[in-house]
């Protein structure tokens, strides 16, 4: 078994955790609701240990590294830590109708990764720093919230736009409007810390690595606008009481600019300076 | 004049502002990511056309993070900051120094979270009880006498409610930092070749020489590969003061030298091969070894060859396998041209003549590349983002938890009133509340005969 396998097993896991899921919500098949988590929680250990054998995979090669230097182990990492906040969520609110808007995201990353380069490549001079795991780790786990924060944000307007015409369907299983909307505040809240700590941990190593904390290199500006959306979300929420479609909005659009950090920088902006990511 | 000043006050102190400030710093830094920072102005005409570019250089676009507009945001954003700050401070100090002790009763029975327990003994027995009972379930608690009972008032982390200034202060001594580095730092790079020393750097952007006050000597320069892919690129770096040797350091990437206030970080370099050739000539048996440079002709005049390497993948690898391709004539017909491996020979035939020309090896020269920078503003910026992450946790996960114990006299026996609050996590509080109102209520020595919620 290789760790190739393994990640190819985890997106197919995550892919069926999403669709159980959906299934429930959709045909309120609630006795599915064990069947779910299961799957999920199974998917979470098949990718830990995907990651794990890929470290040591690398060991083997001589070349031994942590798996968080590229393009895929990084989509690899994101998908488990949405899998591992999803279901910290679910175990908090037992509610398992949130599934269907978070695992989609974990299942999704898990297939952008099957579209990329899985060989394990050394690492370049630049990429070899204790920092890497600090950084990559911190900014995957805000990642992660911030992407259960928009399933949720989308999950609130959804409800929110058909609970008058609708009352008692689908989506009255769902948590009240206020709990999501507490939900999206807290992940937010979590999300943020990380954010700030993956921003912070970056501006040490590159200032370990040549000498310069903050460049305003395309990746660093973008971290710090998305910094700037949920900053004014939680400005606007603890000064001002914004709450409900303002902050779900506030939780897709935020996350579209994470996303743009992540994905869109180095694709759209290449042209420019771009980081060992892809 | 003082309303005109309040009006200026209340527009810094006010959160709209922080909002806009927060939106217009985001659209605005999208400008620096999107035209390419710090480009000559010919390539700004090549890609935008005359008129853009005139409209990217009068707007500052080309350097936009060090324009006079984006830095007057940035103090806008400091101001309103630190007026936000002072504006709010007060008010939140008085709720963390408060006395709880001498809240109105009346206050404490309309609070979000109460209980009321009434025991059937009098109250002086119930209150040291409770007392003990608090302290039991976490909430050591202070008393005093209220209302014609006791009080008896606990409460864990007020001074949490400071964290969000915690924050704000973190970032002013972020932007402190980043002043004094900019002021009193400087940043610069430096090539050395090997076996020289430098005293100077030169400043990046104006490359204007930096003396250091001391010399940087490159013993060695070197790079380790995994096959063809670099490894690891590796300078042996003297500090000599005065001719004296003081610090000896191998640097890599991500492990700089620090000496003096300068770091020195491996950055580039720079490698330049020669090879050395020796050509036979099989007939007259004639033989002379060259050194040769890349694309460079060199002649032996003795035989009448000219040769050169038009081009060399050279040994950037593990094996230190090098392949050169090489042109040689004798002026009689056309030029041959042949490529040669790593220490190989090659049979060149010629017009009543053939040459064993053989590649024998190589020589190397380095030049290390070094940026060089000296931040004394570095340590400020960690002690901020250090301050700033403590402040978030504590804003975001830790709340300000109070819970009063009142107990007065009742008709008959004591009546006990449970009260709290936390500023945040409400759901959390109320468990701890519901703990500590059944440990009153389920003790035998307080004996509650009746509860209302």
């Amino acid at each position: 078994m290789t760790s190739s396998q393994l990640l190819g097993i985890t997106t197919f896991a995550y892919l069926g955790a999403a669709a159980l899921y959906m299934v429930i919500l959709l045909f309120r098949a609630n006795k599915l609701g064990l069947v779910a988590t299961t799957v999920t929680a199974v998917a979470l250990l098949v990718n830990t240990a995907g990651i794990g054998l890929r470290w040591v995979e690398s060991h083997q090669m001589g070349i031994g590294y942590a798996p968080l230097s590229n393009m895929y182990e990084s989509l690899v990492f994101f998908a488990w830590s949405i899998g591992a906040f999803y279901l910290w969520v679910e175990y908090s609110y037992k509610n398992r109708f949130l599934g269907a808007f978070a695992m989609p995201f974990a299942a999704l990353a898990m297939i952008l990764a099957q579209f990329k380069n899985p060989a394990i490549s050394p690492l370049v001079p630049a990429l070899q720093s204790n920092w890497l795991i600090a950084h990559v780790v911190t900014c995957f786990i805000g990642y992660a919230a911030f992407a259960v924060a928009s399933g949720f944000g989308v999950l609130y307007l959804l409800k929110n736009r058909l609970k008058s015409d609708n009352t008692g369907g689908v989506l009255a299983q769902l948590p009240t409007l206020k709990v999501i909307d507490d939900l999206i505040h807290k992940t937010i809240l979590f999300g943020f810390l990380w954010l700030t700590a993956g921003i912070i941990t970056g501006a040490i190593w590159a200032n370990s690595a040549w000498g310069t904390y903050w460049s305003w290199d395309p990746k660093e500006t973008w971290s710090l606008i998305s910094w700037f959306v949920y900053a004014a979300a939680l400005h606007a929420r603890f000064t001002k009481g914004w709450g409900g479609q303002r902050i779900a909005w506030f939780a897709i659009i935020g996350f579209a600019s994470i996303m743009f950090t992540y994905y869109g920088v180095n694709y759209l902006l290449s042209g420019l300076h771009s980081y060992g990511g892809g | 004049m003082k309303s005109n000043k309040n009006i200026i006050w209340e527009f810094f102190a006010s959160v709209k502002l922080a909002l806009f400030t927060f939106f217009v710093l985001a659209a605005t830094s999208i400008i620096g990511t999107v035209i390419p920072q710090n480009s000559s102005s010919a390539e700004y005409i090549q890609y935008y056309g005359q008129s853009a570019a005139r409209l990217i250089a009068i707007l500052d676009f080309n350097d936009m993070y060090r324009s006079w507009w984006f830095l007057a945001l940035l103090v806008l954003f400091c101001l309103n900051l630190i007026v936000c700050s002072i504006e709010r401070l007060p008010r939140v100090w008085k709720m963390v120094t408060l006395d709880n002790l001498a809240v109105e009763p009346e206050r404490i029975r309309k609070m979000g979270l109460r209980a009321s327990l009434f025991s059937s003994l009098d109250s002086d027995a119930v209150s040291g009880r409770v007392e003990e009972l608090m302290a039991a379930a976490g909430w050591k608690a202070s008393k005093g006498d209220v209302g014609g009972g006791t009080l008896f008032f606990s409460q864990k982390t007020p001074w949490v409610r400071l964290g969000v200034y915690v924050v704000h202060l973190s970032i002013l001594i972020i932007f402190i930092g980043a002043i004094i580095g900019s002021v009193l730092g400087s940043k610069g790079a430096v090539y050395i070749p090997e076996g020289q020393s430098t005293d100077r750097i030169f400043e990046t952007g104006t490359s204007r020489e930096i003396p250091l006050g001391f010399e940087v000597r490159c013993d060695q320069f070197d790079i380790e590969y995994y096959d063809t892919r670099p490894k690891e690129y590796r300078s042996d770096l003297t500090v000599l003061e005065n001719g004296k040797e003081v610090k000896k350091q191998r640097i890599v990437v991500n492990d700089p030298l620090d000496y003096r206030g300068w770091t020195f970080y491996q950055s580039s370099y720079d490698l330049r091969y020669q090879y050395t050739i020796s050509i036979k000539d099989q007939i007259s048996g004639l033989e002379k070894t060259f050194t040769v440079p890349p694309r460079q002709q060199v002649s032996w005049n003795e035989a009448g060859v000219v040769f050169g390497i038009l081009g060399d993948e050279p040994p950037n690898n593990k094996w230190g396998s090098y392949s050169l391709k090489i042109w040689f004539s004798d002026n009689k017909g056309p030029a041959s041209n042949f490529i040669l491996g790593t220490n190989s020979s090659a049979n060149v035939r010629r017009p009543g003549t053939t040459y064993l020309v053989s590649a024998q090896g190589f020589s190397r020269s380095a030049r290390t590349g070094l940026q060089v920078a000296k931040d004394p503003g570095v340590w400020y910026v960690y002690a901020g983002c250090t301050l700033m992450l403590l402040g978030l946790i504590v804003t975001f996960f830790m709340s300000h938890r109070r819970m009063w114990v009142h107990v007065v006299k009742a008709e008959k026996g004591a009546e006990i009133l449970v009260a709290g609050h936390s500023n945040k996590n409400k759901v959390g509080f109320e468990k701890d509340f519901e703990l500590l109102v059944d440990a009153l209520s389920s003790d035998e020595q307080v004996h509650i005969s009746g509860k209302k919620s």
